[in-house]
């Protein structure tokens, strides 16, 4: 057995990058992946990990609106872009009510009393029960956030096809394919884009 | 009055934060905790001469290595054998650290703790471990041969044998007027949560107790066990289930060696210890299922009616049966299916092999006995000429026949007897859905264009809601809150909502009122767990329980203040009001106030119920707390059913194989699923979806790839073939509500279903469409233009039916 106590670590550098739109800063070693970078350094847990080998997709962000497998970045090669996560999907503002659940706009308030809108995705994936465990699901939000973004109208085959690179365990993809559908309907319902 | 919820397919209240990135799963917390990584054996057999960690020790950020050698106490120990039975009469379980000898590729040998996760993999891998290689025992044909024995203790590689028989199986098989027999296989698959395990402990010197989180299917089991271990009180131990990425049964297992050493790591650094397994450490260290050969012999008549049937099977069970023989005990007793067999003998072997440990996954032990029983149900219908469904009508159990006994000993130790289910009533409903009668003509139509088309069918019964029992308890917090707490946990079933639903309902609030916490032994001590699809069974029972004592509770107190009978009193909304006469009321709120006689007034609700605060006429002979009360508005129940009860299935698929490349494509796949009342239908779906998914994996790409060293080749989502939208076909479902006599709710579990049949029916429907017997599964593209080939060349007999077919060996349907 040994147990010591060293403080040499390797070394930092500071990476910065625009996360949901707002400019972060932090240090981490150059290996550091960008998937640990949000999550740990950032503290931004929304995005997952579920294979660390970009196979699953659960660590799927947004980079300057394009789907990125995080855990096959390293978290330097982000420097100065624009990066989304799950945890920016939603509008927040703070409000006071409670303003739950009618028609197609969920607010949910959080424990800070932030009152959030859901994204059209988030909406539909509530409403189609599009998430069992919620492991996947962060992945599924922002793939599917960017496809609609080109694709604002798919078919179900075209809503198949756009899911068909992020794993699920628990859905067996059914209602994913119905929320892919309804988040279109619901973003032209809000006359705008999801 | 409310809206009834039992039975709304309400949303689900765990999602906003879902979706919103604002889960708090396994690794969300502990950010500030030092990190563990393991070195495990790359050896599938072998006996450990030396670790050296001289290479490792000085990298910058390592803080401890650990061996076998430093364990202490119980910790050195083997782990414990969770669920001993008679039959196992050679028990095996692997230790935290190994000692010395390895058994399989990915048993952990050394253990290091770092200020971060990555200089804890540095160090591991600047471990040197020698290892002297042992022979090595893979498959269940090395394992029954015994040449190389996995442990010495367990002589032929046999952990288990039992033998349960109703009548004579061979004299009735002997006599009847046909026999048949088959051998069958089924591979390896593994439960694959997106989530893998995982475990955070946080030591607190000051209090000396351990608060452990960890991503399981069962808090009080691990509690209970690391007490254990670790030498410490219950009290002193608290086990918390975060939000957990899924379970599928390879997290009931427990305790895993991590999930002992990070908090026996916790309290020696007297520092916060996290563990994250990574996909690799999954597929190696964690746990598989399935496999398993099977040696079917039956005696039919001429309509098909089974008068004898004996299974005899081999399973694999791979280095260390921890968690018992669950697993082949539920195969050789939910292998009958819907079906009375006159007589029936079953006997297994649970064979060691040196690969990783099987414990149940989804389905556990039944998807392998439904492709047995059903294999047999085509094979005696092809023999006869007679149409498959009607081979299995001639079998079903009938709606009179319940509760049926089928006088075998079941999982949970209990006779193995039916209380309900309509099996033809499912069937026709099947047959419907699918177009089974009209498949002829669409397969002549296939045909003209060239196409080959098959169709399949599946029919299960599997037993849910095992005991012994679970608990609930409620509590109404003077705000009108409605705290419920459960000890069983969750992967994703949507407890939040279901168990809202009924709290709803029998108490008479709004769901926006209730917040259900499962899985924190905090809040709730006493469970078993979530698995064996009893979550709602146990749980839902044990919770509407507790809420019909606080809602008795309740009317008794605001009886009292208004001066009305109990039984003239309803709860609507939140408010305890007169019937006929909604003026005379008081909210719930307040008579969670008035239930707790206080001292202090702490808000403005709290001063009515200090000592001063009364107005009128008071009884001073009478205590503040009336004899045989409690303070507080809040009730507990518990459930514990004398019985599983028996949910039911039958799933139909039509499959196109191509004539050239033997692609298999699923065109349509139809379910009938009987889950007594559903609580929630739209949950209940996405269980049916998901649990299908699963099965269609199982089906034809899933399987573990051992080599003959026991390296497990595709140990990564590379190479492990799980599907994703693009392989699973969409599920058409109709439900059959027969509800369960055994509890209030009528309730049947639903987690499983959806697996269990789908192996059984995808090789149904491919047999269909080949015209030869498929015996042995997952099924791919090139097995299944091998297996053309062989049939081409005489070696697999043609399937005998009507006039597609040439007659063949009367007594043989497999190759
Ligand atoms: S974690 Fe990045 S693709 Fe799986
Ligand atoms: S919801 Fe659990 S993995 Fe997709």
């Amino acid at each position: 057995m040994s147990e010591i106590l060293r403080t040499d670590l390797e070394p930092l550098v500071e990476i910065t990058m625009r996360v949901n739109g707002v400019k972060r800063t932090a240090a981490a070693p150059t290996r550091r992946l960008l998937s640990d970078f949000l999550r740990h350094e950032l503290r931004l847990t929304g995005t997952h990990v579920g294979c660390e080998h970009g196979v699953c997709g659960a660590c799927t962000v947004l980079i300057d609106g394009t789907p990125m497998r995080s855990c096959l970045m390293f978290a330097v090669t982000a420097q100065d872009h624009e990066i989304t996560t799950v945890e920016g999907l939603a509008e927040s503002f703070e409000e006071s009510g409670t303003g739950a659940g009618t028609g197609t706009r969920t607010g949910t308030r959080t424990d800070t009393g932030i009152t959030t809108t859901m994204s059209p995705v988030q909406q539909a994936f509530i409403e189609c029960h599009g998430l069992q465990c919620g492991f996947c699901t962060p992945g599924f939000l922002t793939t599917i956030t960017a496809y609609l973004k080109e694709n604002p109208d798919p078919t179900e085959t075209e809503a198949r096809e756009a899911i068909s690179g992020n794993l699920c365990r628990c859905t067996g993809y059914q209602n994913i394919v119905k929320s892919v559908l309804r988040a279109a309907e619901i973003a032209n319902e809000r006359g705008e884009r999801a | 009055m409310t809206t009834k919820m039992f039975g709304a397919p309400v949303q689900r209240r765990e999602d906003p934060r879902l979706v919103s990135g604002n889960g708090r799963y396994l690794d969300d917390l502990g950010q500030d905790a030092l990190a563990a990584a393991f070195v495990r054996s790359p050896y599938a057999h072998a006996r450990i001469l030396d670790i050296d960690v001289t290479n490792a020790i000085d990298i910058p950020g390592v803080i401890a290595i650990y061996t076998h050698e430093d364990l202490d106490g119980n910790t050195t120990e083997r782990l414990p054998l969770l669920i001993p039975h008679p039959a196992l009469t050679n028990p095996m379980t692997a230790y935290c650290l190994s000692p010395d000898v390895v058994k399989h590729v990915g048993e952990a040998v050394a253990m290091v703790v770092a200020t971060d996760r990555y200089v804890a993999e540095d160090a591991c891998e600047r471990i040197k471990v020698d290892y002297e290689q042992l022979p090595v025992v893979v498959g269940l044909a090395k394992s029954r041969a015994a040449e190389v024995l996995v442990h010495v203790e367990a002589p032929g590689n046999v952990a288990a044998h039992m033998v349960q028989e109703v009548g004579d199986a061979a004299a009735a098989i002997a006599s009847s007027p046909h026999q048949l027999t088959l051998s069958l296989q089924i591979e390896r698959s593994a439960s694959m949560p997106m989530e893998g395990k995982g475990v955070y402990a946080r030591w607190d010197s000051d209090e000396q107790s351990i608060r452990l989180y960890s991503s399981t299917q069962t808090s009080t089991g691990v509690r209970a066990a690391v007490a254990a271990k670790l030498g410490m009180p219950l009290a002193k131990v608290e086990c918390i289930a975060p939000d957990v990425g899924g379970g599928f049964g390879v997290k009931i297992m427990h305790p895993w060696p991590e999930e002992v050493l990070i908090p026996w790591a916790a309290r020696r650094l007297d520092a916060e210890v996290k563990w994250v397994e990574d996909r690799r450490e999954h597929f190696i260290s964690s746990a598989h299922e399935r496999a398993q050969l099977q040696d079917v012999e039956v005696g039919f008549d001429d309509t098909g009616r089974v008068l004898g049937l004996s299974v005899k099977f081999w399973h694999d069970n791979g280095a260390y049966t921890p968690y018992g023989i669950i697993v082949p005990i539920i195969t050789s007793t939910q292998l009958l299916g819907p079906y009375k067999p006159g007589a029936y003998r079953v006997e297994f072997f649970s064979m060691y092999t040196n690969t990783v440990m099987v414990t149940p996954y989804r389905g556990a032990g039944r998807p392998q006995g439904v492709f047995a029983m059903e294999r047999t149900m085509d094979a005696i219908a092809d023999y006869l000429g007679l149409d498959r469904t009607d081979v299995r009508s001639a079998n079903f159990i009938q709606v009179e026949d319940m509760p049926y006994d089928h006088g075998l000993l079941f999982q949970d130790g209990r006779p193995l007897m039916y209380d309900s289910g309509d099996f033809p009533a499912s069937l026709a409903k099947l047959k419907a859905l699918v177009g089974w009668d009209d498949f002829a003509a669409y397969r002549a139509q296939a045909e003209a264009e060239g196409r080959r088309v098959g169709l399949g069918i599946g029919c299960y019964v599997e037993g849910t809601g095992v005991g012994p029992y679970e608990g609930g308890h409620i509590q109404v917090e003077t705000s009108g809150r409605v705290n419920v707490s459960t000890g069983l946990t969750s992967q994703g079933q949507g407890h939040q909502t279901v168990f809202a639903q009924i709290v709803a309902d029998e108490l008479g609030v709004p769901i926006e009122s209730v917040f259900v916490t499962t899985g924190d032994t905090r809040r709730f001590g006493y469970a078993v767990g979530t698995f064996a699809s009893r979550a709602a069974v146990m749980s839902g029972n044990a919770i509407a329980l507790a809420a019909r004592n606080v809602r008795e509770k309740a009317l008794r107190i605001a009886g009292e203040a208004l001066e009305v009978d109990p039984g003239d009193l309803e709860i609507v909304d939140g408010i305890v009001r007169v019937k006929g006469d909604p003026e005379s009321s008081i909210a719930l709120a307040t008579v969670a106030v008035m239930s707790n006689p206080l001292r202090y007034a702490f808000d403005e609700s709290a001063k009515a119920a200090t000592q001063f605060a009364h107005t009128g006429a008071m009884d001073y002979s009478k205590p503040p707390v009336a004899d045989g009360e409690e303070p507080g508005l809040e009730g507990k129940g518990y459930y514990s059913p004398t019985q599983a009860t028996f949910a039911n299935g039958m799933h139909a698929a039509i499959v196109e194989t191509d004539p050239q490349t033997a692609e298999i494509k699923i065109l349509r796949y139809c379910v009938i699923h009987d889950c007594g009342r559903m609580i929630n239908p739209m949950i209940v779906e996405g269980q049916v979806h998901g649990g299908v998914a699963q099965g269609v994996g199982g089906a034809l790409y899933e399987r573990m790839v051992y080599d003959d060293a026991g390296q497990l080749l595709n140990a990564s989502f590379m190479d492990f073939l799980m599907p994703y939208a693009s392989e699973v076909p969409h599920v058409e479902t109709d439900h059959l509500e027969t509800p369960s006599p055994l509890n209030s709710l009528g309730i049947k579990g639903a987690g499983e279903a959806g697996t269990i049949p789908v192996s059984a029916v995808i090789a149904s429907a491919i047999e269909d469409a080949e015209g030869f017997p498929i015996t042995s599964m997952p099924i791919s593209p090139d097995e299944l233009w091998n297996l053309r080939r062989q049939h081409a060349e005489g070696l697999i007999p043609d399937l005998r039916r009507g006039s597609r077919t040439t007659s063949n060996s009367p007594t043989s349907t497999n190759a």
